[in-house]
């Protein structure tokens, strides 16, 4: 494949979330890493394969996760091995917000 | 009952989502005092499925609901595709069959789920949104039991004789208490949509469709590039709902990138002339348990009963993808057994134990079991690539007359079969679970 132009509009991730609403918690992220778990078990490389959003990223040997972009799908939590990723939802009206779902 | 604390409401729901907010307003009909707890700003803002909703369950509670309600059109024709890189081979069913009594409809759940939460409002559910529930309260009953008695929110603490955990896929309330536990990654899978703006005449013409008739696409195949799972695109009113669910245990295998897939299905030439000029105007996703019967654990305990995708209730037959009306099903269910459990004042397991042998006796569980093998079947991995190139191989070799001379159609399948990775005994042997499973 390739090559073809994609036929919609708006066309990265980052430009796409930016259509979502979002009411950023300042205060706290809801996400939080166990960067020894993360690496000894794989699980570093698994959320940031599966996160629709590109939450995860590698910065210097070390997971990050932008909390601020999560779609609260809960997905990483999914092939988190148990203990490397503590996720739970944003606190009630933080997070992201669908207009049409 | 152990508490000598006054409940609050008879009955907490957390969620307001097609399960939780149907629930509540039968429970509130039933003459019951209801709270919805919902962590969005308002019903629906944390919300967001594929998009088609099986509604004749939701006639039983809402009476031609879909006059009503904000749905966006109704399925009268599904189309199912095998999608390769250059082509595409599909069976398209259209039925005026499916218009009326209406069987299908297209939801957008931001615009939907704040129309059923409001339907349990007018009933008397008091709503609370924009609250997260943290835990659930317990207590030590005298037998030793663990006793839910109501949620902790923050630093509040609300009672109930019931509570119904109503709260998604994730169900932070259902494993707490044990009902619902990790789930392996070849049960569970990522659904990732946009919503794609194109003006109402231009989607009625690319789709045939008139008046608020609605088009509903599976398609699997080079859509997912080969991952288990499969893509689809379904009209709204003045937008399209396009997207792909992918297998997490296989596409950690094939050590993809989830976005990275949707945007090869979005960029994909079979799907341009239904895209062509839209705008996203939404990105989103949610997680899916396609588990099926295998997932299905205890639904009650103590004081608590869990319901819709809380409790895994989701049918992925290949051919239709289904949560809502499972969910709305369950809600049924669950809400006669509390009434009853409230009325006979026993709300222990055995008091709610009630709604197990309902949702045994609905469609939810019947359904379930009658597709107990589809997911197995769904993980064999001819499905998602070697099939359909088999398949439009076939139909290359009888439209293309490249001055060759003809065959008979049975010889050129046979041709197209000897130049495919696809072995007999794999076809036979999938073919017959096929029929069996599906």
């Amino acid at each position: 494949m390739g090559g073809g132009a994609c036929t919609v509009k708006t066309t990265t991730v980052p430009e796409r979330l930016a259509t979502n609403r979002f009411e950023i918690d300042e205060d706290e992220s809801h996400i939080e890493i166990d960067q020894e778990l993360c690496r000894s078990t794989g699980t570093g490389a698994a959320i940031i394969a599966v996160c629709p959003a590109n939450v995860y990223s590698e910065q210097d040997g070390k997971i990050v996760a932008d909390y601020a972009a999560c779609l609260e799908c809960g997905t990483c939590l999914a092939v988190a091995a148990p203990g490397a990723l503590t996720w739970h939802y944003p606190r009630g009206g933080f997070g992201v917000s669908f207009r049409e779902g | 009952m152990s508490t000598e604390v006054e409940p609050d409401f008879d009955v907490i729901v957390v969620g307001a989502g097609p399960a939780g907010s149907v629930a509540a307003y039968r429970l509130a009909k039933a003459g019951l005092s209801v709270v919805i707890i919902e962590r969005g700003e308002a019903p629906g803002s944390k919300n967001l499925s594929g998009g088609v909703l099986y509604g004749r369950v939701l006639d039983e509670v809402f009476p031609g609901f879909a006059d009503e309600a904000p749905v966006e059109r109704r399925i009268t024709r599904h189309v199912t595709t095998f999608l390769t890189p250059d082509s595409h081979v599909g069976i398209d069913y259209r039925g005026a069959g499916l218009a009326e009594p209406v069987n299908a409809v297209t939801v957008l759940r931001a615009k939907f789920d704040p129309w059923l939460a409001e339907k349990a409002e007018e009933a008397g559910v008091f709503l609370m949104p924009g609250v997260r529930v943290d835990s659930l309260l317990t207590e030590t009953g005298i037998d030793g039991r663990q006793q839910v008695v109501g949620v902790r929110a923050g630093d509040d603490e609300l009672r109930a004789r019931v509570v119904v955990a109503a709260d998604g896929v994730n169900s932070f309330l259902a494993k707490s208490i044990g009902l619902r536990h990790k789930e392996p990654t070849n049960h569970m899978a990522v659904g990732v949509k946009a919503v794609v703006r194109l003006p109402r005449t231009t989607i009625d013409d690319r789709f045939g469709l008139v008046g608020d008739e609605g088009a509903a696409h599976a398609i699997v195949g080079d859509c997912t590039q080969g991952i288990g799972g499969g893509g689809f695109l379904y009209t709204n009113t003045e937008s399209l709902s396009v997207g792909v669910v992918l297998r997490l245990d296989d596409l950690l295998k094939a050590g993809k990138n989830a976005s990275d897939v949707f945007e090869h299905f979005l960029a994909h030439p079979g799907l341009a002339p239904y895209l062509r000029g839209g705008e996203i105007i939404e990105y989103g996703s949610h997680l899916v348990a396609e588990g099926g019967m295998d997932m299905l654990g205890e639904v009650a305990t103590h004081g608590i009963v869990v319901v819709g995708e809380a409790a895994g209730l989701t049918i992925n037959s290949g051919l239709t993808v289904r949560g809502m009306d499972l969910a709305i099903g369950s809600a049924i269910a669950a809400s006669d057994a509390i009434a009853e459990a409230i009325a006979h004042g026993d709300v222990t397991a055995t008091g709610l134990a009630g709604y197990r042998r309902r949702l045994d006796e609905s469609f939810v569980l019947k359904d379930l079991k009658t597709y107990a093998k589809a997911p197995a079947f769904l993980e064999r991995t001819g499905m998602y690539g070697a099939y359909g190139e088999l398949a439009a191989s076939v139909f290359h070799d009888v439209f293309s007359l490249d001055g060759t001379p003809r065959k008979h159609l049975a010889s050129v399948a046979w041709d197209a079969f000897k130049r495919s990775p696809v072995r007999l005994g794999q076809l036979l042997s999938d073919g017959w679970a096929g029929v069996r499973a599906l």
